[in-house]
């Protein structure tokens, strides 16, 4: 629920309000307007003036009404509150014309779009818009009052304390001078107007504090004459209001020193006048200024009168003086817990008589304290330590502590504590043994086991039986003759094996080039070829002669120098030869596409064998000798890098 | 004092030597050497390193089941000092590991039963497939495969022709090569 109204937007006077809509209209709406323009359009245009300004006066004047409180929906002591501070009536009647106001003008709104509708042209169209916006307006001007008034209540409201009518409340009244402002400026940290006059505080005021880390509020009322209801004025009004609706702690206070003007009589006169409001409620009379007088030191006559107000047993009598502040802190406390109990004991009522009253007693039935029957548990405390003889330094016959043997043996930093003396061993000469940690590349520590001679029995036994069994006898393995040769042969094929590939990999350097460098050695000589086809028992004597005869058909000359013809480009002979020798010498050109081959079908086979061969070699996309290449024009090992020593062809 | 094992080859660290890395987790994982202490950093599993001992344990080369593995163990009951019992552990210890190492022995063994004879089938086969590398004196004489073949022919005519079928299939360049390796295997089929 509400407890505020801070955030009411402010209400403009109906001159602004007036203002506002129109320019809104003026502003958000196309102005452009033309005779010439088709009928309809121009209709359109001026109906939407018509329907967006009563769009805006409506909206403007809901959200008016929406903003302020209903009386009836907030709490019945706001709502009594507002009525003695800004008359409900005239509250009402306010919003009343406001509202009306907005239905009005949505009316005419709905009459003049009807006749807009129909007008036959521009100014037709332009006087109906007037006429209807005229009407507005006027409507507007007479809620001037209520707009007024609205505004001065929004104002008042802003600045009313937020008092919440449900939380621990402590309510001080009583006749006005008696101290009612001085005792919560004492108590809370509000900051409260305190004068020597009646009527300083002239409406609500609230304070806060805290008392046992709860928040309470205190509400400082004006104060209160003696007189009936109806001839009350708007201040007392508010207190009134305040006792009748809060649920809270009354404290009356009052002035047996008469300082405030008032004589006691009155003082209790009016406490018994008031008192239905207190119905339902903790009333504590609360006696203000005993610096002045104590109600010890009062005559008797008025003692009495005094009791009158305590007699009934409800209310009881509290002493304080604000200036002094002596017993302040008490009646606060007092107070504060008597309201705790109070509403706790309502809200178990409350909770016991609703439809979880059931559940409630049935959680406070589970809940149960168990207490250790008897005196409870008892150390146990071993003989052994409560017969030990209690140490004493100055005993002879005192235990010895390790402390003494240092002393002893040296002091500290000489002697060296001898832990093994402690150890509990089967037998006590074992003490000071050395104990094999490692042994043989192993932990000791890992094969010490209570039952190692059983296990270690039961391995010989299982190994006598592997013995037995033949587990560990050696299979015989004789090599015959036979595979004695065999692995020979073997033996020597893997090293010829090794040799070609060998040969191989130097031949590699030829990179796949058909020409062969010079650096790649020079050719075969025929002896080599007789020895090679020799080793492989192939015959070899007809390819030697056949390549004897061919050579030596060629030069006559070479035949007598060279024994050996098929080292055709050996260099040495070659040297010597005139040009005339070697042209002779070069064999004749021959189409190298016929060479070798009978016919046709010879051919076209050995076209298909050379694609077969490379078949392979274009598949790994190997380098091949019709291979375009060209190397790189700026190589970067060249030509990147700062240059040091040396010049730039070195690198 | 104790000798450590190598998280990752499982070698002896023996005091003084390794590395010891703590998890966040508190685990301990000593390295007998900074390649293990690297191949760990590099997230590599040991099981798939031929040089660990988890490798040679999981492909079969090291003896896993036997009773003389099961006599080291870290045990989690602890035992007081006895100095029979010690006596006796060092004891069984030196018998333990000699046993041990006699079965080592035969394991290896056995792992390595068929070496031999797959090493003599290889010989033959290479041997067989390359005469021509061969010195002629060391060569399976050409006339004695003849020989064989003739001596077959007599006892055996449908033999022969049933080869000379198959080698007409066969890819004549190949089938010289063959002509002179199969008749030996098939010579002694027949026989």
């Amino acid at each position: 629920m509400q407890l505020t109204w801070k955030t009411i937007a402010p209400v403009p006077t109906s001159q602004e309000f007036l203002d506002i809509v129109l320019s809104r209209t003026q502003r958000r709406l196309p102005t452009q307007i033309r005779a010439g323009f088709k009928i309809s359009r121009i209709r359109a245009f001026y109906l939407r003036k018509v329907k967006f300004t009563e769009q805006t006066f409506s909206e403007k004047l809901g959200a008016i009404l929406e903003s302020f409180p209903r009386l009836a929906d907030i709490h019945p002591f706001h709502s009594a509150l507002m009525n003695t501070l800004y008359d409900a009536d005239h509250f009402r009647i306010a919003l009343g014309q406001l509202s009306t106001a907005k239905h009005l003008i949505e009316q005419i709104a709905r009459d003049y779009v009807r006749l807009i509708k129909y007008a036959q042209s521009l100014f037709q169209c332009k006087q109906l818009k007037r006429a209807a916006l005229g009407r507005m307006a006027t409507i507007t001007k007479r809620l001037k009052g209520s707009l007024e008034y609205l505004e001065q209540v929004r104002q008042h409201l802003g600045r009313l304390p937020s008092i919440d009518p449900n939380t621990r409340t402590l309510l001080i009244c009583g006749y006005p001078n008696v101290g009612k402002s001085s005792f919560l400026k004492s108590v809370t940290r509000a900051d409260v107007e305190v004068q020597p006059y009646a009527f300083t505080t002239r409406s609500l005021y609230v304070g806060h504090f805290d008392y046992k880390y709860l928040r309470f509020q205190a509400i400082d009322t004006p104060g209160i004459l003696d007189h009936p209801l109806e001839e009350m004025n708007t201040i007392e009004m508010q207190s009134i209001t305040a006792i009748a609706h809060l649920r809270s702690v009354v404290l009356y206070f009052v002035d047996l020193s008469e300082q405030c003007g008032y004589t006691i009589e009155a003082q209790v006169q009016l406490f018994h006048s008031i008192k239905p409001l207190f119905a339902n409620k903790i009333v504590f009379l609360v006696v203000n200024k005993i610096d002045a007088m104590r109600p010890e030191d009062l005559d008797p006559t008025r003692q009495e009168l005094l009791a009158t107000i305590t007699n009934s047993g409800e209310v009881e009598m509290l002493k304080l003086s604000c200036h002094t502040e002596e017993g302040v802190m008490d009646v606060r406390n007092q107070a504060c817990e008597r309201l705790l109990a109070s509403r706790v004991e309502q809200k178990l009522r409350s909770v016991m008589s609703s439809a979880g009253g059931k559940e409630a007693a049935d959680i406070l039935n589970r809940i149960r304290v168990s207490r250790p029957i008897g005196e409870g548990l008892q150390p146990f405390i071993p003989d052994a330590v409560l017969n030990r003889k209690r140490y004493d330094r100055e005993d002879p016959e005192r235990r010895k502590l390790e402390r003494d043997i240092e002393a002893e043996e040296g002091g500290a930093g000489v002697y060296n504590v001898n832990l093994k003396k402690n150890y509990l061993l089967e037998n006590p000469d074992w003490k000071m043994d050395k104990i094999p940690e490692i042994y043989d590349g192993k932990n000791v520590y890992d094969f010490i086991d209570p039952d190692i001679e059983q296990k270690l029995a039961d391995l010989e036994a299982e190994e006598e039986q592997l013995q037995e069994s033949g587990f560990y006898d050696e299979p015989e393995d004789i090599e015959d003759e036979e595979e004695a040769e065999i692995r020979t042969k073997a033996d020597y094929i893997r090293e010829q094996q090794a040799l070609i590939r060998n040969a191989a990999r130097s031949k590699k350097s030829t990179k796949n080039r058909a020409v062969i460098p010079r650096s790649a050695g020079q050719g075969k000589k025929l002896s080599e070829m007789e020895a090679h086809l020799d080793k492989l028992g192939l015959e070899s004597s007809k390819i030697a002669a056949r390549a004897r005869s061919i050579s030596r058909g060629r030069a006559a000359t070479r035949a007598a120098k060279d024994t050996d013809a098929m080292d055709l480009d050996g260099g040495s002979g070659a040297q010597k030869m005139t040009p005339i020798e070697r042209a002779k010498s070069r064999a004749r050109s021959i189409n190298r596409r016929e060479d070798g081959i009978a016919d046709e079908s010879g051919r076209t086979k050995a076209e298909k064998l050379a694609k077969l061969q490379q078949k392979r070699m274009n598949r790994m996309a190997r380098q091949g000798e019709s291979d375009r290449h060209v190397s790189a024009s700026l190589p970067k090992y060249l030509f990147s890098g700062k240059r040091g020593m040396g010049k730039a062809q070195r690198r | 004092m104790r000798i450590f094992q190598c998280h990752f080859c499982s070698g002896p660290i023996y005091p003084g030597h390794g590395i010891m890395f703590v998890r966040n987790d508190a685990k301990e994982f000593r390295f007998c050497r900074s390649k293990c202490h690297k191949n760990f950093k590099m997230k590599r599993n040991p099981r798939k390193l031929k040089w660990t001992k988890a490798f040679r344990k999981a492909a079969g080369k090291e003896m896993v089941v036997d009773t003389t593995l099961t006599f080291a163990a870290r045990r989690h009951v602890p035992t007081r000092y006895s100095r029979d019992l010690v006596a006796k552990t060092l004891n069984a210890m030196q018998r333990v590991e000699e046993i041990k190492a006699r079965r080592e022995r035969v394991f290896y063994k056995n792992r390595m039963a068929g070496n031999k004879q797959r090493e003599r089938e290889a010989n033959r086969k290479l041997v067989e497939e390359n005469q021509h590398l061969l010195p002629k004196e060391m060569r399976t004489a050409a006339e004695a495969i003849a020989e064989a073949e003739e001596s077959m022919a007599l006892d055996d005519s449908e033999a022969e022709i049933e080869k000379k079928e198959m080698v007409k299939v066969k890819i004549p360049v190949k089938a010289t090569k063959k002509k002179r390796a199969v008749p030996v295997g098939d010579g002694m089929d027949v026989d």
